[in-house]
């Protein structure tokens, strides 16, 4: 057992999967000698060496064509687009390219890509390096999209995202990378498509994501003050989508809420919604209330940033207020 | 000064403009074997009675979508598919009829993709601009301008990985060398010391647009090589013999650890960019010093000259009728589809499922 922040759970991962596979990469900018700009990859290029542990030039399109093509040609890569916000400068690779060569080659290649990047708000950086962008990912067929919140969960998940024979996008929340727990020591292996129940409740089901999931829990003690008793669902992946532990929750309370980071509009809690509506409708009890940034984009300063992505006040009134 | 009306529409009447012909130098001399010059024949002409034969289908409406053929440019794919190993890479663009097959793609399983039936390279589901057998080599083709250049690093990284010797080559258009990553691929090719050949088919046109009328520089792709480093390599595309020398060159250079090159192939297509078009935004007298300059008539000539009698050549030519036309029927024999298949192979296990 040891004290690891999610920063040290990243590199802790790629190195456990790097020792697993000799035949794994990993490439990005000022990933190798500088440590990457959020100090998640300290130690890997002392550990693995200049050949598996590369620096590349600014070049998100030529990293990730790199990326597919070792990946396709049977080399597994984990590639690092240093903030969430590029992955727009090398879309095409992302969507019309890795998401989709398995698919229009009718099964001829595997893509087993993993692309790391760092995602959403709270660091005052601003509309270009803060935004949440999992649900550009979740809406293109042939993704897996992957958003840990927790140490532990940054390294399962990243052995899950490495063994997966498909591409998967990894989204590091900014705003966790100081968060710290206990972890096990040795191997840590998680599965993908699972979500985590982390507190049972009966009156209302909370599904959040990264760094919305330690909001949704302390928004959960705050109802559970005024006697509501919310479950909490931490989705951890978008792609697979665990739907059986959110509908088996609704199914017994009756309200759904989902506390996404992403501006309105097609924010992946909207799919969910859609869903629950269909399929678990004569379960509910009220309207599904769905609390995101709204539809801007981040503004930098502190107290308008903090009051554009959900807070606990935030959930917290907008769950009571909508309580009939 | 603004321009006037006028000005911009003279501007935009290419059809006026002068005319870009080729400067051919003749037979290079080269020491081939018989049957290397025999071989880079037949390639031509099974590229050019498949490129025919799929035209042919095309209006009978048999095959659906677009298609960009490479009539008129074959020697490019013929050159440098016959310098290439077997366990190479290739990449192409949607124009890659021409590529795939070079590179081993059967003829049925060609013709049958562009039918869109079951016995299709990608059980159709690809069409005719993602031609890929990856088992063969070729690892695909692009419809998005200036991607799989990018690939092309990857599979010539992965190569590098392994130590396997295998090169990749690229080939693309004149017009992928105004994309950002044209320039991202081949700064990290040269900084990565990679084992990829780039091939700029410079057919002198984009879509519709003369490339010079866009392009900064007069030969859009070997102009840029100084930029990264690279030797400035300019060939004349329609002298099959000329190609192959210089694919055995730079492949020969990127398997030995000598790093990546770009070769400008000036070329020409002998029709329209795609099927919806007629090309008629081309000086006439251009079309027609081009065609006169059709890489199969050079090379035809050329083996008439060097003792090849007709008869062997005509031989050849009839032989690849006979496969062209039993890979028509065979295309045409298969089956269409099964429904079930547009949910396989989103996943590697074998699914689409997105949810439990
Ligand atoms: C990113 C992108 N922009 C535009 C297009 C539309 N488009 C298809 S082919 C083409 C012309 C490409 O010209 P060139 O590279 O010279 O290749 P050629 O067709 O002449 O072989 C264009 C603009 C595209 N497919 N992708
Ligand atoms: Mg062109």
């Amino acid at each position: 057992m040891a004290e690891l922040s999610y920063r040290d759970a990243v590199s802790r991962g790629i190195a456990q999967e790097m020792r697993r596979d000799p035949n794994l990469v990993f490439l990005g900018e000022d990933v190798a000698a500088a440590g990457g700009v959020f100090k998640t990859t300290v130690g890997l290029l002392d550990e693995f060496g200049p050949i598996r542990v590369r620096d590349t030039p600014i070049s998100e399109q030529a990293i990730l064509g790199a990326a597919a093509g070792a990946a396709m040609t049977g080399v597994p890569v984990i590639a690092e687009i240093m903030f969430s916000d590029f992955l727009a400068v090398c879309f095409d690779l992302v969507a019309n390219e890795i998401a989709k060569l398995r698919y229009m080659t009718d099964g001829q290649v595997s893509l087993p890509i993993v692309i790391r990047t760092a995602n959403g708000a709270g660091s005052r950086f601003g509309a270009q390096h803060s935004q949440s962008v999992e649900n550009w990912c979740m809406m293109i067929p042939g993704l897996k999209v992957v958003a840990p919140s927790t140490p532990e969960d940054v390294i399962g998940l990243m052995a899950a995202s490495v063994r997966d024979p498909d591409p998967v996008v990894f989204f590091e929340h900014k705003s966790l990378m100081a968060t710290k727990a206990t972890i096990p020591d040795g191997e840590i292996v998680d599965e993908l498509g699972k979500a985590r129940t982390l507190r049972a409740g009966t009156d209302i089901t909370i599904v959040a994501l990264a760094l919305m999931v330690p909001r949704a829990m302390a928004a959960a003690d705050r109802l559970a003050e005024q006697g509501i008793s919310a479950e909490v669902i931490d989705l951890r992946t978008l792609v697979p989508l665990d739907t059986r532990t959110i509908l088996h929750s609704v199914e017994r309370t009756g309200r759904l809420a989902t506390v996404e980071e992403n501006p309105r509009l097609c924010g992946w809690g909207a799919e969910i919604a859609s869903l629950v509506a269909h399929e678990a409708f004569w379960n509910l009890d009220a309207p599904i209330v769905r609390i995101t940034t709204p539809h801007i984009p981040l503004p930098a300063a502190n107290n308008l940033e903090d009051a554009t992505i959900p807070s606990v006040d935030k959930i917290v009134d907008t769950i009571v207020s909508e309580w009939a | 000064m603004p321009m006037s009306i006028e000005a911009d529409q003279g501007l935009y009447d290419y059809s006026t403009r002068p005319q870009r012909t080729p400067t051919p130098e003749g037979d290079p001399g080269l020491s081939l074997s018989d049957d290397t010059r025999l071989g880079l024949y037949t390639r031509l002409q099974e590229l050019r009675q498949l490129e025919k034969r799929a035209y042919d289908l095309f209006m009978q409406n048999l095959v659906k979508g677009t298609s960009h053929l490479s009539l008129g440019m074959e020697a490019v794919a013929a050159g440098f598919g016959q310098a290439m190993r077997a366990d190479d890479y290739a990449f192409a663009t949607y124009r890659g009829h021409a590529h795939a097959l070079s590179k081993g793609a059967s003829m049925d399983g060609v013709l049958a993709e562009l039918l869109g039936r079951q016995n299709g390279l990608m059980g159709g589901k690809g069409g005719s601009m993602h031609l890929s057998d990856a088992a063969r080599g070729m690892m695909g083709s692009y419809a998005i301008i200036g991607a799989h250049l990018t690939l092309a690093n990857g599979t010539a990284w992965s190569a590098q990985l392994r130590d396997s010797g295998q090169v990749t080559v690229c080939f693309f258009g004149d017009g992928t060398t105004n994309i950002g990553a044209f320039h991202e691929a081949l700064n990290f090719a040269a900084v990565w010391d990679l084992p990829v050949v780039f091939v700029c088919e410079n057919n002198l046109y984009m879509e519709y647009t003369p490339i010079d009328l866009i392009t900064s520089v007069d030969h859009p792709a070997a102009d840029r090589a100084s930029a990264y480093g690279l030797e400035r390599i300019v060939i004349d595309g329609n002298d099959v013999d000329r190609v192959y020398d210089t694919a055995l060159r730079v492949l020969e250079k990127a398997r030995s650890g000598g790093g990546p090159s770009l070769v400008e192939a000036l070329t020409y297509r002998s029709g329209g960019h795609s099927r919806a078009d007629p090309g008629k935004y081309r000086p006439a007298e251009e079309v027609k010093a081009w065609a006169d300059y059709d890489p199969i008539i050079v090379y035809h000539q050329r083996l008439l000259a060097r003792g090849f009698g007709e008869e062997t050549l005509t031989e050849i030519n009839n032989k690849v009728a006979d496969q062209v036309n039993q890979a028509t029927e065979a295309a045409k024999a298969g089956a269409e589809p099964e429904l079930e298949s547009i949910f396989t192979e989103l996943w590697a296990d074998g699914g689409s499922t997105w949810r439990n």
